[in-house]
């Protein structure tokens, strides 16, 4: 009997408007609401909204046999809330049936990961928070940006309290290894790491549709029999994918709903699959092998590292700029500050800056807004400056403001209390 | 007097200096009683007509192409049409296509039938891959306009290589003296690694010109060294600076650091590389300053990856091609402005600037450096003395307000007015000349 464990990523970025030189230091709203809501109603309207239906279809039908998991970024929740929260609804619903699992990740689908192990454990923290609020679980099992990992990354998961991670069965770290097998972290291993089986996932994902592909049209028996073959040995086969995959990147025409219907049943009528969330995959089977992965490595691109995201001097900078601003940031105690900085620090920002055109330039060009790296750059530090002006301001603001209040105090102790009120409101 | 003028941009269209220039001075020459046509590939019909005649060189017809028309003889006048190739006048480039292969294969000239020269020419009017072509049918529409305008004009007057070849076609159809300006040198554009198909239709523009304007000193050496042109013939008309009659409201700052300016094509010729790493040094002193860089161009990539690598991109920020209100705006939330130019004829923008109160540091490699005094002055590569000019600009008021006040005094004394006089004398002179010659 071989695991086939479901995993779907969630997620939507923030997208950033034009926001010229000219702007800085008079317009403080940064985000692209017109675009914003467009892009999510039509993803929502393509994708989250029938496939959410399907799935509860699917597992009301297997009557808890069929299971799979999810991890939902923080920026994609709160879009959620705020263009189409019958899509949160139906994730809830979802959520209700006890045969899906959420997974913790980083709340604005970040890289923090690569900054510091501070920014690292405040944006988990701020995604478990968010799960607790909206779903009401407490996740024991984590997936990182992009399937960012390396050793010790994993480790920084593992004393954060998690028991399983999700990363790439990347050819390069598994030589001859199987990614059908559970594996343990190198350094903490009590740590578990499930490994995306990247070709069956692709088969899904990516080729799905491709009518040049030899195995084109795939269907739902012909899929099973795969899993089924000594070509597929091992305990679980992890099938991690965006969700998107279905209806948007995958449209509805090409029959991937039908593809998704089908596949329970004919993996469960086969009698040698199963499904079962992350977690449940994870402690069903003793790791095999520790997985040495000491560079880091992800789930995008033919090279399967990071570059796409921190590859050239514009991402760096970038990226170098931001993050000096945590101090700041944590310093101000701001919820409008918290939320800008949140956004700021979504992924998808610096993949619009690659310049990396090769073998994966479709795919880059497909999701990115702007024209070139350099106006992608341009538009995020500009961004970006007014952003770190605005600490500034604030910063100053707050200093001065409890000056003042402390020498009013000791002039006159009894009018304490309403001037704090009013250095209060100025702050506002 | 009577001058047809032969130009490639014209305001609002522009791409760069030339146009604003030939704006101001065809003002300057109408107050100075001079009627100008001036002759612009590709009117778009909302150009400011008041001091021009605009002419669309597109909606010339052609006449003189049709054989039995008895035009031959123009044709025969305009032999220097046929440069590199024989891809004169073509009207689309499906249709060129066609003509081409009918050529090539029976060996039929593309204009010895009647029609196909009687089309209204199509100008594209900006730069291009086509550039050569579009040079030679500029030149034969040039030559229709001068024949079409007989007896309506005293002078030609052609500005920049782009047009050199209209204006010695002008020439040979009507017999009038030829003025050729020189706004730039390919020398000034490319540094010592020239186009020779441009140089050589440069040089043949001035060798066949009664006159030739250079708009700077450093210019006009170069024109007689590089090109070898007779110095009696070039004459130094620097520009000038015009003022607008509403100087429109001042923008609001929003931030309240001191702004240093970089406005122009991101190109070789601009030095905007100097001005980058002169921004480094000047930040490592300094925090809070910001540098912009307004323009855009082919070394621009490679400007914002030089600004990310030396890790300043929060404090010098980029705002692509800016055009009329923004250029003015532009210039009124500057504090200092830089023209790091390696190699400028004249450079007009440093003139607006200081119209705006803005102090200007120049490179002395640019003409306008002759003009001005109330300018910090350094050698385009000398980026610490350029760090250490604009450090002390901004740091110290009392520099920075003499500068401006005294700058906007200045420049205020450079009109058009006074320039386009110049210009008539030397039309004057040259069509005295020319009369004497004719004698």
């Amino acid at each position: 009997m071989k695991t086939i464990c479901l995993y779907f990523q969630v997620h939507q970025p923030w997208r950033l408007k034009k926001y010229r030189f000219f702007n800085m230091g008079k317009d403080h709203n940064y985000l692209d609401d017109m675009q914003n809501r467009s892009i999510l109603q039509k993803v929502a309207r393509e994708c989250y909204l029938p496939m959410n239906a399907l799935l509860l279809n699917l597992i009301k039908e297997h009557k808890g046999q069929f299971r799979c998991s999810f991890s939902i970024t923080g920026t994609a929740i709160e879009q959620f809330r705020a263009y189409a929260p019958e899509v949160l609804e139906s994730f809830k619903q979802l959520a209700a049936t006890g045969c899906v699992e959420f997974l913790a990740e980083t709340y604005s689908h970040s890289l923090a990961s690569m900054a510091s192990p501070e920014d690292f454990k405040e944006q988990v923290k701020l995604h478990t928070a968010v799960l607790k609020k909206e779903f009401g679980v407490k996740p024991t099992a984590f997936r990182n940006t992009e399937l960012i990992y390396s050793d010790t990354i994993g480790e920084m998961v593992a004393g954060m309290g998690f028991r399983t991670m999700l990363a790439e069965g990347a050819k390069h770290i598994l030589g001859w290894k199987s990614p059908n097998y559970v594996y343990a972290n190198a350094i903490d291993q009590k740590l578990r790491l499930l490994l995306r089986n990247y070709k069956l996932s692709d088969d899904i994902a990516f080729r799905f549709s491709n009518q040049g592909w030899d195995q084109y049209p795939l269907t739902a028996s012909k899929y099973v029999e795969w899993l089924n073959s000594e070509e597929t040995p091992g305990d679980v086969i992890n099938l991690f994918m965006d969700y998107e995959t279905f209806g948007e990147h995958q449209k509805a025409d090409t029959g991937i709903f039908d593809f998704m219907k089908a596949l329970p049943k004919e993996a469960l009528d086969s009698k040698q699959l199963e499904f079962a969330t992350v977690s449940e995959a994870s402690k069903k089977y003793q790791p095999v092998a520790v997985l040495h992965c000491p560079h880091v490595m992800s789930w995008a691109d033919e090279e399967r590292d990071i570059t796409a995201w921190l590859g050239n001097e514009l991402q760096n900078e970038a990226f170098s700029k931001l993050y000096a601003q945590k101090e700041k940031v944590e310093a101000l105690k701001s919820a409008d500050f918290d939320y800008v900085w949140s956004f700021l620090q979504t992924s998808d920002h610096f993949y619009y800056m690659a310049t990396k055109w090769l073998s994966d330039g479709d795919v880059h060009s497909y999701f990115n807004p702007y024209d070139s790296a350099y106006e992608a750059f341009i538009n995020y530090m500009n961004v970006l400056s007014d952003f770190i002006n605005e600490l500034d301001l604030a910063l100053e603001a707050k200093k001065a403001a409890k000056k003042t209040t402390t020498t009013r105090k000791t002039a006159t102790t009894r009018k304490t209390t309403t001037t704090r009120k009013t250095t209060k409101k100025t702050e506002a | 007097m009577r001058v047809l003028m032969f130009g490639w941009e014209f305001p609002p269209h522009i791409a760069g200096g030339l146009g604003t220039a030939c704006y101001g001075m065809t003002r300057g020459l109408a107050r100075n009683g001079v009627d100008v046509t001036f002759v612009v590939p590709h009117a778009y019909g909302d150009e400011d007509q008041r001091f021009t005649h605009v002419l669309n060189a597109s909606e010339v017809d052609a006449l003189y192409g049709s054989t039995n028309s008895g035009a031959d003889d123009i044709l025969e006048k305009m032999s220097f049409i046929h440069i590199d190739s024989n891809m004169v006048p073509y009207i689309s480039p499906e249709e060129y296509e066609t003509y081409h292969q009918k050529y090539v294969k029976t060996g039929e000239k593309v204009w010895s039938t009647t029609d196909a020269w009687k089309q209204r020419y199509t100008f594209s009017g900006k730069y291009g891959a086509n550039l050569m072509e579009e040079v030679a049918r500029y030149a034969v529409v040039a030559a229709q306009v001068a024949k079409n305008l007989e007896g309506q004009f005293d002078v030609i007057h052609a500005h920049d290589w782009l047009t050199y070849y209209a204006g010695i076609a002008a020439k040979r159809v009507s017999g009038k003296p030829l003025v050729v300006h020189m706004h730039a040198t390919e020398y000034d554009r490319s540094g010592e690694n020239i186009n020779t198909q441009v140089y050589a239709i440069e040089r043949a523009g001035m060798m066949a010109a009664d006159r030739v304007m250079a708009v700077s000193n450093l210019t006009r050496n170069i024109v007689i060294n590089k090109y070898g042109i007779d110095p009696k013939k070039v004459v130094t008309v620097h520009n000038a600076v015009r003022f607008a009659e509403n100087a429109g409201e001042t923008p609001v700052r929003g931030v309240k650091d001191k702004i240093v300016t970089f406005l122009g094509r991101i190109t070789y010729q601009k030095g905007p590389d100097y001005f980058v790493e002169a921004a480094a040094k000047v930040l490592k002193k300094d925090p809070n300053v910001r540098f912009v860089m307004a323009g855009s161009g082919d070394m621009m990539n490679h400007v914002i990856r030089r600004v990310a690598r030396l890790g300043i991109a929060d404090r010098f920020h980029f705002t692509g091609f800016l055009r009329g209100e923004d250029v003015h705006k532009m210039f009124q939330l500057s504090d200092v402005y830089v023209m790091p130019s390696v190699s400028e004829p004249f450079g007009i923008s440093p003139l607006e600037a200081m119209r705006s109160n803005v102090p200007v540091i120049i490179s002395k490699q640019s003409g306008v450096a002759e003009v001005l005094d109330y300018a910090i002055k350094v050698d385009y590569w000398d980026v610490d003395a350029l760090a250490d000019a604009i450090h002390a600009l901004v740091t110290y008021p009392a520099l920075s307000k003499m500068f401006s006040s005294k700058g906007l005094e200045e420049v205020t004394n450079l009109k058009w007015n006074d320039a386009a006089a110049k210009i008539k004398a030397v039309y004057e002179s040259a069509i005295e000349e020319n009369k004497n010659q004719q004698l």
